[in-house]
């Protein structure tokens, strides 16, 4: 039997932490994407050839998108479980008749569903920079779901693993942001020395952009399968990590 | 009767090599209260936690009506509600919308009506839409016994409910703590209170170093342990005991006025017509009597640091 109930109230919970700070949730993104659509889109883009046909402007926004996804993803999810560890109200949830499966659900749910929204609302607000013109509107949708569930159960990690807040932070600092940027985010790996390039290839981050930017313009750095088989390869192990995790009680239970 | 719970050889050593606790077999009863009296660091916190699914045992086993607390924790723990010795809240949610929270984690279906009764019961109906943080320290503690109860347990632990607590809630929280036992809630409450323990407890369990001393109905215990004493009261104060009472067990107190005469009441006489008449002979006349007798404290006392 599942406890439809906690789920709802957890995810309705955690949702509710992005309704209650509404401004700063939509604001934020249209403000950051709106300022590198200035910076990078006009200013620099008007300077930048069109890249496999497509202009850098309308290039970047499936980078863009993928930029923030990430970093809300984990950022949400992580501290969606922190703090009840940090307040201590979680001996609430480990006490009830929940299973690891549902918290999960829960909390990455609800990370996830942020994510997604913030990036719709990317996509919306590139929308008034650049024409946008989806050629795989289910691939699009497929590589951002999935990208949004892996990333929060990314962020779910962290948030178990975490003993402080600076533990916190300094995982999307040090490893999330850096992967996104140098994971062809604001260009094509083609614009590389060979080195590089190879070099890139062992970032996960650049099959996500790869797959989803070619479900805009059928255009990418790897072939779309590949990105599809690796964000699924990614997938099964967070998916593997949180399973061990509970099992083993991780820092929640002594 | 099946027990409610019933606690089976369990034990728990922590990671860092310390034996929380150690072989312990404890059955409760169904609608009693039951006070784990104990000092800092007996293991009543982590007893608790194991039962709560919160600590993971290392040996032994425990079952709430009948289910086994890790193959059938859904079972178990939603007849359990759990009043944390930390005044652990979530800051920034509101008083309603946490026990609304709380009903749900424990997989009830929402019921407003249940709920405002409650926190109504709790002196909280005007607070429903005050966040958290804004509360008092009391207040905080409040919300967390209807946090306990929005899913209407069986079984309510309360760890160290009135450590901290101001005198008025410590009275409210005992009336809410008759209540529950008059709608058949099992309580199960830890203190190092022996007052409080005294005061609501059907029976008591001393817990000291990991180890469950014992656990006895709370008169039968004071009956077993107290010791009792007689308070006589002299018309003319006394120098000394006389010599012909030297064989009872005698204090004189108060520069003479008061002889303290102090028994067994397990032992089979409790030799008191005896002292009077030897009193009386000796010439001593008594103006009055009074006794008294040993409170859990000194039971406790005795128990945790035997002679
Ligand atoms: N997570 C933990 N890790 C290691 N030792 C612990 C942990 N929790 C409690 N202890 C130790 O176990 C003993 C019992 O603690 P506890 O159950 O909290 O006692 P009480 O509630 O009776 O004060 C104490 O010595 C305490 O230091
Ligand atoms: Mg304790």
């Amino acid at each position: 039997m599942i406890n439809f109930q906690a789920i709802k109230v957890i995810y309705h919970h955690e949702m509710m932490r992005a309704w209650n700070t509404l401004f700063q949730t939509i604001a934020s993104p249209v403000l950051s994407t709106s300022l590198y659509f200035v910076v990078f889109g006009s200013a620099i883009g008007s300077r930048i050839e069109d890249i496999g046909g497509v202009s850098y402007g309308a290039f970047i926004v499936p980078g863009l998108m993928m930029l923030s996804l990430l970093t809300q993803s984990v950022a949400n999810a992580s501290f969606g479980i922190f703090f009840p560890k940090f307040s201590g109200t979680v001996y609430e949830i480990m006490s009830a008749p929940i299973s690891s499966l549902e918290i999960l659900i829960g909390f990455v749910g609800a990370a996830a569903s942020k994510s997604l929204i913030i990036g719709i609302i990317i996509l919306i607000t590139a929308n008034f920079f650049v024409d946008i013109h989806i050629m795989h509107p289910f691939w699009m949708a497929t590589f951002l779901i999935l990208t949004c569930i892996s990333f929060s159960l990314l962020g779910f990690i962290i948030g178990l693993w975490a003993t402080n807040f600076e533990k916190l932070q300094v995982v999307p600092l040090l490893v999330i942001t850096p992967l996104v940027f140098l994971g062809g985010t604001f260009y094509s790996i083609d614009m590389l020395p060979p080195f590089w390039q190879n070099v890139s290839l062992f970032n996960p981050v650049l099959y996500l952009v790869s797959g989803f930017r070619w479900s805009f313009f059928e255009v990418s750095d790897v072939n779309v399968y590949v990105s599809l088989a690796m964000i699924l390869v990614f997938l099964s192990v967070c998916l593997g990590i949180v399973w061990w995790m509970f099992k083993t009680g991780y820092r929640l239970k002594q | 009767m099946q027990p409610i719970i019933s606690i089976k050889n369990l034990s728990k050593t922590y990671d860092t090599g310390h034996h929380a606790l150690k072989d312990v077999n404890l059955d409760i009863q169904k609608g009693e209260i039951l006070a784990l009296l104990g000092p800092n660091g007996a293991g009543k916190t982590t007893l608790i936690s194991i039962i709560c699914g919160l600590v993971a045992p290392t040996g032994g086993s425990v079952t709430v009506d009948g289910y086994d607390i890790i193959s059938d924790y859904r079972e178990t723990r939603k007849r359990i509600g759990l009043v944390p010795q930390e005044l652990a809240i979530a800051a920034f949610d509101k008083v309603f919308e946490t026990v609304q929270y709380s009903r749900g984690l424990f997989g009830k279906k929402p019921d407003n009506a249940y709920l405002e009764q409650l926190l109504s019961d709790l002196s909280l109906s005007d607070k429903l839409t005050s966040e958290l943080r804004a509360l008092s320290g009391g207040m905080k503690r409040r919300v967390l016994i209807a946090k306990a109860l929005s899913h209407e347990p069986r079984v309510l632990f309360l760890d160290e409910p009135t450590a901290g607590v101001d005198v008025e809630l410590r009275k409210d929280m005992w009336k809410i703590v008759n209540r529950l036992r008059e709608a058949g809630v099992t309580i199960i409450l830890t203190t190092h209170y022996i007052e409080e323990a005294e005061a609501i407890a059907d029976r008591v369990g001393v817990i000291s170093g990991g180890e469950l001393l014992l656990v006895d109905d709370k008169n039968n215990l004071m009956q077993k342990l107290g010791k009792k004493q007689l308070l006589i009261e002299l018309k003319e104060p006394a120098q000394a005991i006389p010599e012909s009472l030297a064989g009872y067990a005698l204090a004189l107190s108060k520069k003479g006025s008061e002889i303290i005469y102090t028994y067994d009441i397990t032992s089979d006489g409790t030799g008191i017509t005896a002292l009077l008449q030897a009193m009386a002979e000796a010439g001593l006349t008594m103006k009055d009597l009074k006794t008294s007798q040993s409170s859990l404290e000194d039971i406790f006392v005795n128990l945790v640091n035997p002679q």
